[in-house]
């Protein structure tokens, strides 16, 4: 064995219980001698991912966040493994920013978006977990007065061979915990797994079926009053002025308060109180002209002046796709079109947050606890050392609560009311009007053929709004927004380009309009598989060959993405004769290191209504930590992309977002639920994203299966915007 | 001022005529297993049983429940035994974030009591509940299993 634990002759810890947050956190003394850290209930931390009591119950703590993704089940499975530890007695809890940052990150980044809960932190979580029971062992080894190397560790039990003995984990933990952590240990070979690649379940079900889950907008603190907000329905405006007076008597009111430069909200015993009266607020706005002008058909007209023009950031080339369109035998050509989405998270945006001058403090769900607690600081003027961040579980994250526009509003408010308890909720309305919208884009793409209808060149030419020019200017590369790429890049797991074409040309024409885009699921993944697959189906049809077999002759040097679009077609059943009107379309996609691909079958009755009869997709994410949640993650991919392709738009008018509820912005409904069948095929070696990939396929492989359906190709989104049949 | 019968227990609240059930079951009463997410009877969060029936409580001002039987995903499970669908959500891991279940729980055991073995198309009929996450083919598992332990 390479690293025997030591004892720990460093100053020591000890623990006491945090705030509300019910967690250990490590202080150093300076004098005494060697101690556990415990958590809140005085069990002892075997490292900081671990806690085993007394009852041999294992907690395993979870950095990242759990939107209802899986992640911190399937992080768990990955940690209980390399523990051989007892599955059946692992629960799991999430620490917060602040103890994160007094504890020297120990357990690395919180960020939760792109997929990247178990793909970016594999191996941490893996090591966490060894280490911790090669602590364990060593502790029951110095018991016995044995080698480690002579002891064995299954199911919480450590084992001496030689001689018989056991000893259950809940035993030596104590004494586990005072020793040093070796600085690494080895992983298993994935051949050895056991709990890793089972459909085990989830872990956080059980309060979520009796109404007993605290989600952030179920927070209840002393005093606590409510907020209502309203900020300017134009992006960019502000507040001229505002008449308190006409609200303040309303039921329950207490204050009128401005939130920063554009907002103000009504503060009231309860929150109903403060919606009506923050409906019923006169608020004259400050709004900049030109932006009171912008509408749906100005940004699409803005946005089309990208498609042709000279300049454009290069995302992926190679020949010379220019000319070889130029001297071409035949020509395709195409515009697409993909409106802003709003994530329309179930619970909508909110946050609980008490300040003091000593401290301000926040009870609030979040994809990034790191940089909410930084924002928490920033809002607040107090130095990081001084707030604190209590991340509670998140009714829906989708990307949206990446970013904390409510979370400074919350603060902006409550410092207004030092020592009050104020949670803010947004109406479903301010939700949908002050989102941070997937971004729209144009695409006009240009195929070219020689005479045997050989694909000899491709030119896609996307043209909108970047996210990054927004929320992280400092990411772009010489003003080019890698991210644009998305799923077309020559090479990486941030999505490769599935295809082999003689000349290629992938550029993107930035044009940013003053609506705030975001992540959103998918991200630009999203409408560069709907562009990219919708128009490889229009050159099959172009080339008069079959979409399956015209991709396979363009993929042979991309195994991985036709071993998943191969998967699906065979399952479907690709090439026999489908139900009697229903019709067939593919989509393969490859992004956050996984590769995707789906079958979709439709049919398009005379008067154009469309079915979703059946799904078949496959996914090939390397390694499939639990398979029953990725087929969940799959299915539910459909709804949140379908949703999108048959409703989702967020329109404009005098420089606003027009849809304000459910009732404009229409999502699936389980009577619009294809069957899903869900092929997990891990091909290993490679630790892909699950969370998102699917969403990728959705649309387009539903567009194409309407195309076929009907032979008229759908370019832009919602469906609800066009008529399936012409008659 | 209303009298509010809640899970089996009376609880007079003072509050406007108008204020939606919701709102009174959150924060006058306290029982935040009811969720609220549009305000507009669209997406079936915040659906709790009135005499019986799937009520979207957002948009039923408490003045209309006054005397009449309230339960909520609280209230649904008896005698510390859960409801049968709430067993199903379990046995067939139904939810991703949670946020929706509620409701949809408490629309599923209303539909189960008017129709205790549904088909497909009825569940297409009663189950009208919004999920982001799209748990909807869990759902149609889980609701198909639930009836089958009748």
């Amino acid at each position: 064995m390479n690293h025997i634990p030591q004892l720990n002759r460093r100053s020591f810890l000890i623990a006491t219980a945090a705030a509300g947050g019910g967690l250990a956190i490590g202080l150093d003394l300076p004098f005494g001698g060697p101690a556990a850290v415990r958590a809140a209930d005085g069990s002892p931390e075997v490292t900081a991912w671990v806690v085993i009591k007394p009852d041999d119950a294992v907690v395993i703590r979870i950095a990242r966040s759990e939107m209802g993704q899986g992640t911190a089940t399937g992080l768990a499975q990955m940690l209980a493994e390399e523990l051989e530890c007892d599955w059946s007695k692992v629960s799991i809890e999430f620490p917060t920013p602040g103890e994160s940052l007094k504890r020297g990150k120990p357990w690395g980044r919180m960020f939760t978006a792109g997929s990247r809960g178990i793909r970016e932190s594999n191996e941490m979580v893996r090591k966490g977990g060894a280490i911790a029971r090669t602590m364990l062992i060593q502790a029951a080894a110095t018991t016995w007065s044995v080698p480690a190397g002579e002891c064995t560790a299954a199911n919480s039990v450590i084992t001496h061979k030689p001689s018989g003995r056991t000893v259950s984990f809940g035993k030596v933990a104590e004494a586990a915990g005072k020793l040093e952590a070796p600085k690494d240990a080895a992983l298993k070979d994935p051949k050895d797994w056991k709990i890793i690649g089972k459909p085990v379940k989830r872990l956080d079900t059980a309060p979520k079926v009796v109404g007993g889950l605290t989600y952030s907008i179920d927070v209840k603190q002393p005093g606590m009053l409510l907020a209502a907000v309203r900020a300017c329905p134009v992006f960019g405006g502000k507040v001229k002025s505002f008449d308190a007076a006409k609200v303040s008597g309303m039921p329950g009111v207490k204050k009128v308060v401005p939130v920063g430069e554009n907002a103000v909200a009504v503060v009231a015993e309860h929150w109903w109180e403060a919606k009506k009266a923050v409906d019923a607020l006169p608020i004259q706005w400050d709004v900049d002209p030109e932006k009171a002008k912008v509408s749906s058909a100005s940004i699409a007209a803005f946005m089309k002046t990208g498609l042709d023009a000279t300049e454009a950031f290069v995302g992926n080339q190679n020949g010379d796709a220019k000319a070889a369109i130029a001297g071409a035998a035949k020509k395709v050509e195409a515009v697409y079109g993909y409106p802003y989405q709003n994530h329309a998270t179930m619970e909508p945006m909110n946050a609980t947050v008490r300040f003091t001058p000593e401290k301000c403090e926040a009870w609030a769900s979040t994809q990034d606890a790191d940089v909410a607690l930084a924002a928490l600081a920033e809002a607040s003027g107090l130095p990081i050392e001084k707030c604190e961040f209590y991340k509670l579980p998140l009714g829906g994250g989708f990307g949206r609560r990446t970013t904390h526009d409510w979370l400074h509003q919350a603060v902006a408010i409550a410092k207004q009311m030092p020592g009050t308890p104020v949670k803010l909720i947004w109406s479903r309305e301010e939700d949908m009007t002050q989102g941070r919208y997937h971004p729209a884009t144009q695409c006009k793409l240009v195929g070219a053929f020689d005479a045997g209808n050989n694909l000899t060149a491709l030119h896609m030419r996307l043209a909108g709004q970047s996210i990054l020019a927004y929320v992280r200017p400092q990411a772009l590369e010489n003003g080019k927004d890698p991210f644009a790429f998305q799923g077309l890049n020559a090479a990486g797991p941030e999505g490769q380009f599935g295809y082999t074409v003689p000349n290629l040309l992938i550029d993107h024409a930035m044009r940013n309009t003053h609506v705030p885009p975001h992540f959103w699921r998918g991200v630009n993944n999203n409408h560069n598989a709907i562009y990219l697959e919708c128009f490889i189906d229009e050159l099959a049809k172009a080339a008069g060959q079959d979409p399956l077999e015209f991709r396979r002759k363009l993929m042979a040097n991309h195994p991985k993405h036709l071993a998943v679009l191969n998967a699906v077609a065979e399952h479907a059943g690709w090439g026999k004769p489908a139900p009697q009107g229903v019709f067939r379309g593919l989509a393969q996609h490859m992004g956050y290191g996984s590769y995707v691909a789906a079958c979709a079958e439709v049919s398009v009755s005379d008067k154009g209504v469309l079915k979703i009869h059946r799904i078949v997709a496959a996914t090939d994410c390397g390694y499939a930590v639990n398979p029953a949640q990725i087929e969940r993650q799959v299915a539910g991919s459909f709804v949140y992309g379908l949703s999108a392709a048959l409703y989702g738009e967020c329109t404009v008018k005098d420089g606003a977002i027009v849809e304000t509820n459910f009732d404009s912005y229409n999502v699936l409904r389980i009577d619009e639920m294809p069957k899903v069948e869900v092929l997990v095929r891990p091909s290993g070696g490679f630790w892909g994203g699950v969370g998102e990939p699917t969403i990728f396929v959705a649309a387009p492989a539903v567009l194409n299966a309407i195309a076929a359906a009907t032979g008229k190709r759908i370019r832009t989104l919602p469906l609800k915007n066009h008529k399936l049949r012409d008659a | 001022m209303a009298r509010l019968t809640i899970n089996g227990t009376v609880h007079d609240v003072n509050v406007a005529p108008d204020t939606p059930l919701l709102w009174a079951i959150r924060e006058w009463v306290g029982l935040t297993g009811t969720k609220y997410g549009c305000g507009v009877a669209q997406c079936g969060a915040c659906t709790v049983h009135v005499d019986g029936e799937a009520t979207r409580s957002c948009q039923t001002p408490v003045s209309a429940v006054e005397g009449k039987k309230i339960t909520t995903i609280e209230g649904l499970a008896a005698n510390g035994t859960l409801h049968k669908v709430q067993q199903a959500w379990i046995d067939n891991d139904v939810p991703q974030c949670g946020y929706c279940q509620s409701g949809m729980i408490m629309a599923v055991a209303a539909l189960l009591k008017d129709k205790p073995k549904p088909s497909d198309a009825d569940i297409n009929d009663a189950i009208t509940n919004i999920c982001r996450c799209g748990t909807f083919q869990q759902v149609r598992e889980a609701i198909h299993a639930a009836a089958a332990k009748a």
